[in-house]
């Protein structure tokens, strides 16, 4: 079916984190803007706001994206989850866990974007090699830690990971 | 608020799809990944009246083998290829390649049609499609046509394709067997777009040369074919003297620009350095698979 769009403004339905929300949106409103300015959910941060600093990255239908070069009707009836996902409670995920023993974070601007990428990550390769690491997290953007912290952090975070 | 206002629509077949850009023409912009459009709105460097959106096209999400090639829709996402191993047999340049598109995030939401009709001479696809001899499926209303990989890249961002009309499908010949190939990209970080790249495909028969492609990436304004550099190798053994040649010939053959990333002598010096690396594994890899 063609939906006119009237007054560019849609009824989205989806599912944040797993709580379902109904919104209406004007359609040229970016996902990452939605999710912080509709729903106020503020982990996910939004850097260059342009595709390259990964500060955005959530999880649609399960995979890593950049929410600031989606649109937020483009989730109309799909599932998002942010970095808030990850922690239950004040029990940290294993990720988060060894970012914060290895000082994977200074600032913490780049760090929801990195841990969900690391998430995505290990999911599809639990051991990585330092180069495959150096890879994978080439598209996200620190300013502050100059990432080794964050390659022993993901090394910290696999060992976690396969022990649970 | 970043882009500038627009209708939408995101109808679900692409008969809707063709009516809309019939109907609206020029004023229409199609939506597939967004990674390359996404940003273009953002910075309002794209403001288009109406926004087509194909995501929900499910038709045009797929892939299939057969004894014609491989044909892969024009919504299938890099991704979606990248995991498929079965490919690094049956199309190892493409497999070689997809994974210096960018990041998985943006290999997630990035699609093959939308890749190709990009058109960006510093982009993996499109010379992957001249590579590999690819050919184009491009339907309107009227119907559909088909525009070899060669033909259809015009001038920088600029395609054979018309307003009202959509790339469907693309179409890769079977991989020749007794071939071999190189895929070799310089970039300063792994996932920037390529400073320079060479995809290289050579056929051997009876120890000589049948088939030869080499097609560079950020070497113009479009993706090239160095034809006058592939047409040295036809009818001869191979070298290290032939192919030396062949490949300061092919660097010949660039229009490079220069830009931040590197000066357009650079590029043309890194294309014979590369040229050379790729024909000599490419060479090793037809000798190993019965080619000699
Ligand atoms: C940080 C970053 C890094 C990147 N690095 C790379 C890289 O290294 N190599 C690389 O190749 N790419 C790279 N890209 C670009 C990415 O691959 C894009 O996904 C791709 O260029 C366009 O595909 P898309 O599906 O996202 O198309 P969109 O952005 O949605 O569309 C791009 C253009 O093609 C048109 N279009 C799309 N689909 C069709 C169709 N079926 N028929 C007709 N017209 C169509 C659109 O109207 C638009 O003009 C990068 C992007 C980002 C954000
Ligand atoms: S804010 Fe989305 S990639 Fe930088
Ligand atoms: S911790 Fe500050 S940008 Fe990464």
């Amino acid at each position: 079916m063609v939906q006119e769009a009237t007054d560019n403004s849609r009824l989205i339905k989806l599912t944040v984190n797993g709580i379902e929300y109904e919104r209406k949106v004007e359609t040229r409103v970016t996902l990452v803007d939605f999710i912080r300015n509709e729903l106020g959910i503020t982990g996910t941060h939004v850097g260059c706001e342009h595709g390259v600093c990964g500060a955005c990255t959530v999880m649609f239908d399960g995979q890593p994206v950049r929410s600031c070069i989606m649109l937020a009707v483009q989730a109309d009836s799909h599932s998002v989850q942010t970095v808030e996902s990850m922690s239950s409670g004040d029990q940290l995920h294993p990720i988060q866990q060894a970012f914060w023993e290895n000082f994977g974070l200074q600032c913490g601007f780049c760090t929801p974007g990195f841990l969900l990428t690391v998430q995505d990550l290990l999911s599809r390769n639990p051991n990585p090699t330092d180069t495959e690491i150096r890879e994978e997290l080439s598209g996200n953007i620190c300013r502050c830690t100059g990432y080794q912290s964050i390659i022993a952090a993901v090394k910290q975070a696999a060992i976690y990971m396969r022990q649970e | 608020m970043k882009p500038a206002p627009f209708d939408y629509y995101d109808p679900d077949s692409v008969e809707e799809v063709l009516d809309l850009l019939q109907q609206y023409g020029d004023d229409a912009k199609i939506l597939a990944g967004g990674q390359s459009l996404g940003p273009l709105l953002n910075m309002r460097l794209s403001t288009p009246q109406i926004i087509v959106d194909l995501n929900r096209v499910a038709d045009l999400e797929y892939y299939k083998s057969d004894n014609t090639g491989l044909r892969v829709g024009a919504m299938t996402r890099q991704s979606t290829l990248e995991d498929d191993t079965n490919l690094r047999t049956t199309q190892p340049i493409l497999a070689a390649s997809i994974p210096y598109i960018g990041h998985r995030s943006i290999r997630n939401r990035g699609t093959v049609g939308g890749s190709v009709a990009h058109a960006d001479p510093a982009a993996e696809w499109p010379a992957i499609m001249l590579a590999l001899d690819g050919t184009i499926l491009i339907r309107n209303t009227k119907g559909t046509r088909t525009v070899d990989a060669s033909d259809f890249y015009v001038s920088a961002l600029t395609t054979d394709l018309e307003p009202d009309e959509i790339l469907v499908e693309i179409q890769l010949p079977n991989w020749v067997k007794t071939s071999g190939w190189s895929f070799i990209e310089f970039s300063r970080r792994h996932g920037d777009f390529a400073i320079l790249g060479v995809a290289a495909y050579l056929t051997l028969e009876n120890r000589r040369c049948t088939k030869s492609r080499i097609a560079i990436i950020g070497g113009g304004p479009i993706p090239i074919r160095t034809s006058k550099a592939e047409s040295m190798l036809i009818g001869e053994t191979i070298s290290d003297a032939l192919l030396k040649d062949v490949a300061e010939q092919a660097s010949k053959e660039l229009d490079p620009d220069s830009d931040m990333h590197a000066s357009a002598d650079y590029r043309r010096h890194l294309a014979s350095v590369l040229v050379l690396s790729a024909l000599q594994k490419a060479t090793e890899r037809a000798n190993k698979s019965g080619g000699k």
